[in-house]
């Protein structure tokens, strides 16, 4: 069995440094394993986050050589040529807490800035309403919020997301894909303050549409065209004067 | 940051960004039909002088034009140089409007002489 040559980022908050570990390497390995054979066989202290291993969960994406991915999903050989090392390093455009691990709070507090939260329009205080809303499945409203249901919230966009690299207050692909979802729901009542939300320099209108985000969803996910879809929806709100 | 502004300010762009591609090409394809009968000064302003439908035309392009490049650049200025807040917006606009100033003057100099 030959070994793998890892480089992996040590760190935290106040900076780091890539160290280079030998792992076994095996016809068949994810980047999660090779990063928890050094954690368990190697460095102990070596922080790094993962939950479920399967894809679902989300929690374990990282930057492998280059890109932002799903550790779990991302098996060696697919990234690295026989004999090529592999480089690790924590999730860009977020906070690090120590070594593998970033601080996802910026992420999800812009998820909240963007309305990220559905406001049920027959129960503004949050209670479940008496009837149940009848949504077709097919109606054109209802095929776009799908298209956009399925974000676990890696965060695998906003580390791939130039604009975020440029300015920290941008809202980022995922609460904008969050956003265009409960803008499609016809049982939310707060579209107005969703589309102001997501409005101006911090929101929509910042995309350049270089649609990495949709390019390394590893859901496959569009998030691209949901903020076009705010800034097409943003256009014509703002030239009939729906917006303030 | 003021969303609002931002907001209107990107309409803005979009809105100057359609009519500047018509009218870029009302003034190609002019250029095209006015220089078959050779150019001269005399020839143009036998065109401009006095006529209102073109003052319009090039008064309302060198606006748009002021206006969609003024507010291109600030997008760029703030992306590559941090120049972001109400204090730069609006001298982004004072510079779009001084622009657009220009080119309408010139428009004027051509209807009036």
């Amino acid at each position: 069995m030959g070994t793998l040559k890892v480089r992996v980022w040590r760190g935290d908050a106040a900076g780091g440094e890539f160290r280079e570990y030998a792992v076994p390497a095996r016809e068949n390995q994810t980047v999660l394993d090779v990063v928890t054979q050094i954690q368990r066989e190697q460095e102990p202290d070596l922080a790094y986050r993962f939950a479920c291993r399967v894809g679902m969960c989300g929690s374990c994406a990282m930057e492998v050589n280059g890109r932002a991915r799903w550790t779990c999903r991302t098996h060696v050989k697919r990234v690295a040529a026989p004999g090529e090392a592999l480089d690790i390093k924590p999730l860009a455009n977020l906070p690090v807490i120590r070594d593998l691990a970033t601080d996802m709070a910026p992420f999800f507090d812009k998820w909240a800035r963007a309305g990220g939260t559905f406001q049920p329009k027959d129960a503004p205080d949050g209670a479940v309403p008496a009837e149940f809303s009848v949504v077709p499945p097919e109606s054109k409203q209802r095929r776009e919020a799908d298209a956009g249901i399925e974000c676990i919230g890696c965060g695998v966009c906003y580390a791939s997301c130039d604009i975020v690299a440029w300015n920290p207050d941008y809202l980022g692909p995922a609460a904008m894909n969050r956003a265009w979802t409960l803008v499609n729901d016809v049982r939310d009542g707060a579209r107005r303050e969703r589309l102001e939300a997501v409005s101006g320099d911090a929101g929509c209108h910042s995309c350049h549409s270089t649609q990495s985000c949709t390019e390394r969803c590893p859901k496959n996910l569009d998030p691209s065209s949901a903020i076009a879809g705010l800034k097409r929806t943003l256009f014509w709100d703002s030239l009939w004067g729906r917006l303030r | 940051m003021n969303a609002r502004a931002g907001r209107h300010m990107w309409v803005a762009q979009r809105v100057t960004a359609m009519f500047l591609g018509v009218a870029v090409l009302v003034h190609l394809v002019t250029i095209m039909v006015a220089v078959r009968g050779g150019l001269s000064a005399a020839e143009i302003l036998g065109r401009t002088h006095g006529a209102t439908a073109w003052f319009a035309f090039y008064a309302a392009f060198a606006l748009a034009a002021g206006l969609h490049g003024a507010i291109g650049l600030r997008n760029i200025a703030m992306e590559w140089l941090g120049w972001r807040g109400r204090g730069f917006d609006m001298a982004w606009l004072g510079i779009g409007v001084v622009t657009a100033l220009f080119g309408i003057r010139a428009a004027w100099g051509l209807y009036a002489s």
